[in-house]
């Protein structure tokens, strides 16, 4: 299977996340640049972590007009996994392909830590291998990432199933403290924290690394055995 | 035709918080002599050049500009849009 890694400018997480693909878990990764188009036979995409365009005007907003962001409209509305980190979540949000918005944090602060996440929803090609409320220790690092949705969306949300993982404490102020959503299909998901920083013993002071399911949930989605 | 700079600004709808307006409001205006200030909102501001031929006109068009690109986040923001000869 090949996946795709779309690369905008001020993307910075780039790399990381194709060396997660490619080192740890064997996959057939590629870079695709913002102002290219993206085959119609790729397997999932990746939208990586950074600071597109400076983050200027707000976090994701111009990135989500790139030319790309028409074919990963396309593929997702084909089914095909997509997933959002940290500032591929903003623009995923920005684009209209997932629900909500992502603010300034409420401390206005660069959070830069190690959290624990929830899982909320185990029927996605990224969280397939988890258990339902499994605890995943993993970092964050993100100004903007108060996920913000009125009281209706929230319901929404709820209703479903599109909350995928929630801090198991309060962070930064989002809403219901949500840290990652899909879209109705759940094809396509967001999430702040950066699992491609948590998937390896030397950067990961847990033996598990529960972040790797992550990746493992999307070989399982597509029938690869690594 | 004319020129005409036309003010976008972009404030937090109500209900939606405002952190560092409600810091510069409580730790420091408060914490001086200006009691008569109730509430302090932050907003970003962009001032686009633009020509058209009346300053209605040149509203419209900024808002339709602002709405296509979301230069503003309808969810969580609201613009106020003023227009004055450049």
């Amino acid at each position: 299977m090949k996946v795709g890694v779309v690369v905008f400018p001020g993307s910075n997480c780039d790399r990381d996340m194709y060396h997660v693909l490619t080192d740890v878990f064997n996959l057939d990764a590629q870079y695709f640049w913002h102002e290219k188009s993206l085959p119609k036979n790729i397997d999932a995409v990746i939208l990586p972590g950074g600071f597109s365009y400076g983050d200027r005007l707000r976090a994701g907003v111009i990135a989500a007009h790139s030319p790309i962001i028409k074919d990963v409209q396309k593929l997702a509305d084909k089914g095909i996994p997509i997933l959002g980190v940290c500032n591929g979540f903003q623009i995923l949000v920005e684009s209209g392909l997932l629900p909500g918005v992502l603010l300034k944090n409420e401390s206005l602060n660069f959070m830069c830590e190690w959290t624990d996440l929830i899982v909320e929803n185990n029927q996605t090609p990224f969280t397939n291998q988890f258990k339902l409320n499994e605890k995943i220790p993993i970092p964050i690092a993100n100004g903007e990432g108060r996920y913000y949705v009125d009281d209706d969306v929230l319901k929404q949300l709820k209703k479903k199933n599109q909350i995928v993982f929630r801090y198991s404490k309060i962070v930064n102020g989002s809403s219901n403290r949500i840290a990652g959503v899909c879209n109705e299909s759940g094809n396509v998901v967001g999430m702040m924290p950066h699992p491609e920083r948590a998937v390896e013993s030397e950067i990961n002071p847990i033996d598990s690394k529960p972040s790797s399911k992550i990746f493992e949930s999307l070989l399982v989605k597509m029938g690869v055995n690594n | 035709m004319a020129t005409f700079s036309v003010h976008v600004t972009i404030e937090n709808k109500p209900g939606i918080s405002d952190p560092e307006g409600e810091t510069i409001l409580n730790d420091l205006v408060l914490k001086g002599t200006h009691k008569i200030v109730s509430k302090i909102k932050t907003a970003k501001m962009l001032k686009f050049t633009i020509e058209e031929k009346d300053k209605k006109t040149a509203k419209i068009k900024v808002q339709e500009i602002c709405d296509e690109l979301r230069i503003y986040n309808p969810m969580v923001s609201k613009v106020t849009i003023d227009v004055f000869d450049a």
